[in-house]
């Protein structure tokens, strides 16, 4: 499907990224007119996936974490966060509600969050080479405009 | 400030403002941990009447609240939870274990 808009951006690892990753996701999908608890949505899965990079690809380093957002045709919204850190063994364990491997500043309900916050999720990771995770959510047209 | 308290009559009342997320959890939990153990009180009633964001870190802060809160036999109370919170509490199901109002 084709791309009308995109924006590709790149930080550290560093958790005062977790604020611009989310702020910036919002300020594009205003394109798409979202309303609030779209916005909310898109900026809490988010929030989770790069929460995720930064917590768990990278324990002891600061790695790089990509961020690519797409504006579809189909007046939907693809994020897809890519981390080149220490993958995940096993990702249906950890896309199992209330699973962690973090410490107790974790609740284990990132991806249960953002598998029910957008449309759809997919998470592709290879043990030691890192992690992609790609979600979409479309936004609903409304009347008026 | 993370987070602001107030005594009265060994009753906490703690106030988060701001977005709560991994990047802050910590702090918020530390200064939460403190207030508790130097308090001791009787209820704690969280409010998030200026939270203008969470994420899954706020359900751990709660759960860490209600389990400090459980050691010292006291109660907890959430109020004022804002729409997009509560959205993220639900999908925790911490409305089972915790009192929102």
């Amino acid at each position: 499907m084709n791309c009308i808009n995109h924006v590709n951006l790149e930080f550290p690892s560093a958790s005062a990224n977790e604020g611009f990753a989310r702020a910036a996701a919002a300020c594009f999908a205003a394109q798409l007119d979202p309303t609030l608890e779209e916005v909310n949505d898109i900026k809490t899965a988010v929030s989770e996936a790069v929460t995720n990079a930064i917590v768990h690809a990278y324990p002891d380093t600061l790695g790089k974490i990509s961020m690519k957002l797409r504006i579809r045709e189909d007046h939907s919204l693809e994020i897809v966060v890519k981390d080149w850190g220490v993958g995940i063994e096993d990702v249906d364990q950890a896309r199992t509600p209330l699973f962690t491997t973090g410490s107790e500043e974790r609740s284990g309900m990132g991806f249960t969050i953002m598998e029910s916050f957008m449309d759809s999720l997919r998470v592709r990771s290879l043990p030691g080479k890192g992690t992609t995770v790609t979600m979409r959510r479309i936004i609903a047209r409304r009347a008026g405009r | 400030m993370a987070v602001i308290c107030s005594e009265k009559d060994r009753c906490l009342r703690a106030s988060i403002s701001g977005e709560l997320d991994h990047h802050r959890a910590k702090e918020i939990m530390e200064e939460l941990d403190g207030r508790i153990d130097q308090i001791m009180p009787r209820e704690l009633i969280l409010d998030l009447k200026e939270l203008t964001f969470t994420d899954s870190s706020g359900i751990a802060v709660l759960l860490r609240a209600a389990r400090r809160m459980g050691t010292v036999r006291g109660a907890i109370r959430v109020v004022n939870t804002p729409p997009q919170a509560e959205k993220v509490f639900r999908m925790a199901g911490l409305q089972r274990l915790i009192r929102f109002e």
